[in-house]
């Protein structure tokens, strides 16, 4: 069976009762999904609810046992897994990771680390660099050549409290200057709140959707996150009042 | 020029070296030093079916060497056993095996030694075209599909995502590693065909900053290996496969002595900046 179909029909990608089936449990079951252009799409839930394996299906990383995947014709999709670690015999700069799955000029990658505030990085071996450098050098490599859909799994993992609010920021601001589309694993619902077009809550089984005005089932969103839920949109409720008069100064209340 | 065997043997070792580097770096990059002994160890399989069949020796060790590496990719997935013992099993089943049929087959006057230890000082020139047209076809694949093969080494998901076929790429590693392995086997034996794929990687991967780099570096350092040991073997007269892979041996202890002289001499400087008024 192929499960992954190219079509002219979709905008970017998109997951159809898709399910997982290993070592004799469902990981995922009858899960949709779908990203469209200049969406931000958000997958959060508890830790070993799927995210993961969800995003790596609508990928392509992974294929699902039920379902079926279809990517828009040509679709260029830029990854950032949750982490990579690179085995220390491999001898690889930064400016070699950027290049990694395709031709890169030096405009293109010294622009991509520029952006992200980690050009004085490029000569690095990558195995020298902290969590968050990590962090910033692979969002930099999956923008390097401005795919149509951006697969961030966890992205602010190891960074500060600044870093982070500033990695959702830069995460913001792709999608609204390149337009692509972004699929946003999270486990952080202040920051998801405040940035997202469409969460999607994930235990194994959709949980409950939404946007962060109105969400499809909130008993059992409140029953699996409780009181930080309660924060969070409450925080998104008060940034997002704040935000018709000053934009910036909301983004960072939020985050 | 190629009537001596003398040179003969080098031109055929440094043949072989030139792709063994390279591949080397993979095997050494995806910790794949067992997966390699294992594949050479049941070359002499492949030999055995070879003789019985009465084809090409070349093409029962490739054959038998890719069934094993594919038979390992399959059952590692699923067996209880650790990677290790499964590779320690079959690694050394396969030889006893293979010993034990060529063997049997008394019909057939063979000097398993030679397969064995290898027999680089008896290569004939049409051994020499098979190595350098075999070698030339296994290179050009290698560069031809590098971005791929680093990339699956680096990370497996980061190249499914972006359509880098991650596992067509390790079918394609497996496959070059049994083309070379049928190759090596002709200059070191058997026993020693895995030295030559991860002695010049390891050798050389403190000095390269990058993987193109350390490709190149370990070629390199295999044909030093190669015309050293063989010259050794000349002068002191001693077997030409075990006195190529003492080369190699000599060679990555001075590189890494060396690296730790020099790492030393930097560290030892930089504190006495630090510890300085």
């Amino acid at each position: 069976m192929n499960s992954e179909v190219k079509s002219k029909e979709i905008q970017l990608a998109e997951a159809r009762g898709i399910g997982v089936f290993r070592h004799g449990r469902w990981l995922i079951r009858d899960v949709d999904l779908r990203v469209d252009r200049g969406n931000i799409v958000s997958l959060i839930g508890p830790n070993g609810g799927g995210k993961t394996t969800a995003a790596k299906v609508l990928t392509g990383i992974i294929r699902p046992d039920k379902g079926t995947v279809t990517h828009a014709e040509n679709l260029r999709i830029g990854y950032v897994p949750q982490k990579l670690q690179v085995n220390s015999t491999l001898p690889v700069s930064v400016r070699r990771i950027m290049q990694l799955t395709q031709k890169c000029s030096n405009q293109e990658i010294s622009g991509a680390l520029e952006e992200m505030g980690v050009l004085n990085l490029i000569d690095s071996p990558f195995q020298h660099l902290s969590g968050g450098e990590v962090q910033r050098v692979l969002f930099a490599r999956a923008m390097v050549k401005k795919p149509d859909l951006l697969i961030l799994d966890e992205p602010a993992q190891g960074l500060d409290n600044s870093g982070e609010a500033n990695m959702y920021d830069h995460i913001a601001a792709v999608r609204d200057n390149y337009g692509c589309g972004v699929l946003l694993i999270s486990h952080d619902l202040r920051v998801v709140m405040a940035k997202t077009d469409n969460f999607i809550c994930l235990n194994h089984h959709i949980c409950c959707t939404g946007t962060p005005d109105h969400i499809s089932n909130p008993e059992e969103y409140e029953r699996l996150f409780g009181e930080v839920a309660h924060n969070a949109l409450a925080l998104y409720h008060h940034a997002h009042d704040r935000r018709r008069n000053n934009s910036k100064d909301s983004v960072r209340q939020a985050s | 020029m190629f009537d001596d065997f003398f040179i003969r043997a080098l031109v055929a070792g440094i043949g072989v070296v030139l792709i063994t580097g390279p591949l080397g770096c993979f095997v050494v990059w995806q910790r794949l030093a067992y997966f390699g002994d294992t594949m050479a160890h049941s070359a002499l399989l492949g030999i055995a079916i070879a003789l019985a069949l009465q084809i090409h020796l070349f093409a029962g060790v490739f054959s038998v060497c890719l069934i094993a590496a594919l038979l390992l990719g399959k059952v590692s997935n699923r067996s209880e056993l650790p990677i290790d013992s499964i590779l320690g099993i079959l690694s050394h089943s396969t030889l006893a095996v293979g010993l034990i049929l060529v063997s049997l087959m008394y019909w057939v006057r063979v000097d398993i030694l030679q397969y064995l230890f290898g027999s680089i000082l008896s290569v004939s020139t049409a051994d020499i075209a098979e190595i350098y047209l075999g070698g030339a076809l296994v290179g050009g694949l290698i560069i031809w599909r590098w971005r791929q093969l680093v990339g699956a080494t680096v990370s497996e998901e980061i190249a499914a995502a972006e359509n880098l076929r991650p596992v067509q790429a390790q079918y394609l590693l497996m496959i070059l590693l049994a083309a070379v392995v049928a190759f090596a086997m002709k200059i070191v034996g058997i026993i020693l065909t895995a030295s030559l794929l991860i002695i010049p990687a390891a050798t050389v991967r403190q000095f390269s900053k990058s993987p193109e780099q350390m490709a190149i570096f370990s070629a390199l350092a295999g044909v030093v290996a190669v015309v050293s040991g063989l010259c050794f073997s000349l002068f002191a007269d001693t077997p030409s496969g075990p006195s190529i892979v003492f080369a190699a041996l000599i060679l990555f202890i001075i590189a890494t002595l060396l690296f730790k002289l020099v790492h030393y001499l930097r560290n030892r400087n930089t504190h006495h900046v630090r510890l300085g008024p």
